[in-house]
């Protein structure tokens, strides 16, 4: 199956247990929410599903590919926006972009294509020769989003991506990932705290203290489930 | 070209970008080994007298035997330095988008120490190229042999800088580093002084600088500035080189490394 599936998984760090029998399915063309308050275990998972650490307990599944089997196929089908910014600030927005896609493997005219397409669609095209110290923070993000989606992923993760950015902007680029989903069939994972960033028909998936609390529809009444959940098993 | 040399390329590439981008790095790189060589060695002449041993063949004034020690003194700051950037935040997300390419884990870091060695042997060049100006001159074919003796001596000492940086939780700062690594091997190394100056001091002494990686890497440059191949200096870098890299290796496997601490 595509998409995303990542069955009982556990991660301790020494002593401290940070994910406990962790299971989700998130199918093609799906926005998944990933909430959870502040040290529920999001960043851990987050690590997990991009190889920076690995498991023994349980199996990651990206398109098909078993993370643990053959993480370099399961890779290439991630794209990746970090909760941290990860763009060099002194190389041009082209260059950011051409850098990422030769970490791919891809290069010459079918790198500057697919940067030159990605800048269009983000209406940034003239700005390519600009450093990117220079864009906002809306643009750096919206630019990051573009950039993992040069090598055309069929999962897009991103942990926490509205941090420090103003509601407007928070709104655009939560709008542009949820139309990525739907339009282009792109399976999405979006960790966040904010369950303003969830709408009804979000799948949603809560993590508190490393375990799966809620996995289905977001509903309308999201928050405060959130809350009285989370509240209650602090 | 097959996907690994594209990211090599890329990674190279910037690298270089980077390098260029930042002109006071080059200026900062080279005041350091300059202020050594016009000031501390013209002084330390009258104090040192050297003996002639291999590969001199003649009386040299100090500044000139001291020349392939500075020469390892940008190698080693500029592999700490590389290396060590990797520990704050920052880098550390470059690092990690690095780390998430679908290329073998091996080939990214040894991209990124092929990268930042590359670019220490172009700022040694810059500083032989002003030694050269203040008269201390070698031969052509001595400036083109001491290049593959510098590359493999930059990319051992930044193999011990990823070591250190997948390693290190205490040490964060530079100034830690400088006290507890570069000082300690830079002083117990041929780099301001001959081994048998060091013996004539303390025996103990001599051995730990025999022994150090650095002195190693001094020497290899050192002949090769004269035209001539040290082999046992080239067997103790491509060891510690081993050694380094593969505990690096070791430190960023997500099974058990460093990358773990800072998620």
């Amino acid at each position: 199956m595509t998409g995303l599936r990542v069955e009982s998984v556990g991660f301790s760090y020494g002593a401290k247990r940070a994910l406990d029998g962790v299971s989700f399915v998130v199918p093609p063309g799906r926005f998944c929410a990933l909430l959870g308050p502040n040290g529920a275990g999001k960043s851990t998972l987050f690590a997990l599903l991009t190889r920076l650490f690995t498991t023994r307990e349980g199996r990651i599944e990206v398109a098909g590919h078993d993370m643990a089997g053959s993480p370099r196929a399961a890779l290439a089908r991630i794209g990746v926006v970090f909760q941290q910014p990860t763009l060099d600030l002194d190389l041009t927005v082209r260059r950011n972009l051409l850098y990422f896609a030769a970490l791919h493997g891809i290069s010459g005219r079918e790198a500057e294509t697919r940067a030159a397409a990605a800048l269009d669609r983000l209406g940034m095209a003239e700005r390519a020769p600009e450093k990117v110290r220079n864009l906002n923070g809306g643009h750096r993000r919206r630019m990051e989003i573009a950039r993992a989606l040069l090598h055309r992923p069929s999962v897009l993760l991103l942990d926490e991506p509205t941090v420090g950015l103003d509601a407007a902007t928070r709104a655009a680029i939560n709008d542009h990932v949820h139309r990525l989903a739907a339009e282009d069939g792109l399976t999405v994972l979006w960790a966040t705290h904010l369950t303003d960033e969830v709408r009804a028909d979000d799948q949603a998936v809560i993590l508190h203290k490393g375990r799966i609390l809620v996995d289905g529809p977001a509903g309308a009444d999201l928050t405060d489930r959130f809350l009285t959940l989370t509240g209650e098993m602090a | 070209m097959t996907a690994a040399l594209v990211a090599l390329r890329a990674i190279l590439h910037r690298e270089a970008l980077r390098f260029l981008g930042q002109r006071g790095r080059l200026v900062a790189a080279l005041v350091r080994p300059l202020v050594w060589l016009f000031i501390f060695a013209a002084g330390f002449r009258a104090a040192l007298g050297l003996s002639i041993t291999p590969p001199y063949q003649t009386y040299i004034p100090y500044e000139t035997y001291v020349v392939p020690g500075l020469c390892g003194m940008i190698l080693l700051f500029n592999g700490m330095q590389s290396s060590l950037s990797l520990v704050y935040d920052r880098e550390m997300g470059s690092m990690r988008l690095l780390l998430t390419s679908p290329l073998p884990r091996w080939w990214l870091l040894l991209s990124k120490l092929i990268a930042g060695a590359a670019i220490s042997v172009l700022q040694a060049y810059a500083f032989l190229a002003i030694a050269f100006a203040y008269g201390i001159r070698m031969t052509g074919a001595g400036y083109l042999g001491a290049l593959p003796a510098m590359f493999f001596a930059a990319l051992m000492l930044g193999a011990l800088g990823l070591m250190l940086s997948s390693f290190i939780r205490q040490l964060e700062n530079f100034a830690g580093v400088m006290n507890f690594v570069i000082f300690p091997m830079f002083f117990l190394s041929t780099a301001l002084y001959p081994l048998w100056k060091m013996a004539e001091a303390s025996p103990l002494l001599a051995r730990a600088c025999a022994a150090n990686p650095f002195t190693q890497a001094v020497e290899l440059i050192r002949f090769a500035l004269y035209r001539q191949l040290n082999a046992p200096a080239l067997g103790w870098v491509a060891l510690a080189l081993l050694v380094f890299g593969a505990l690096a290796l070791w430190g960023y496997d997500p099974e058990r490394g460093t990358v773990r601490r800072k998620a």
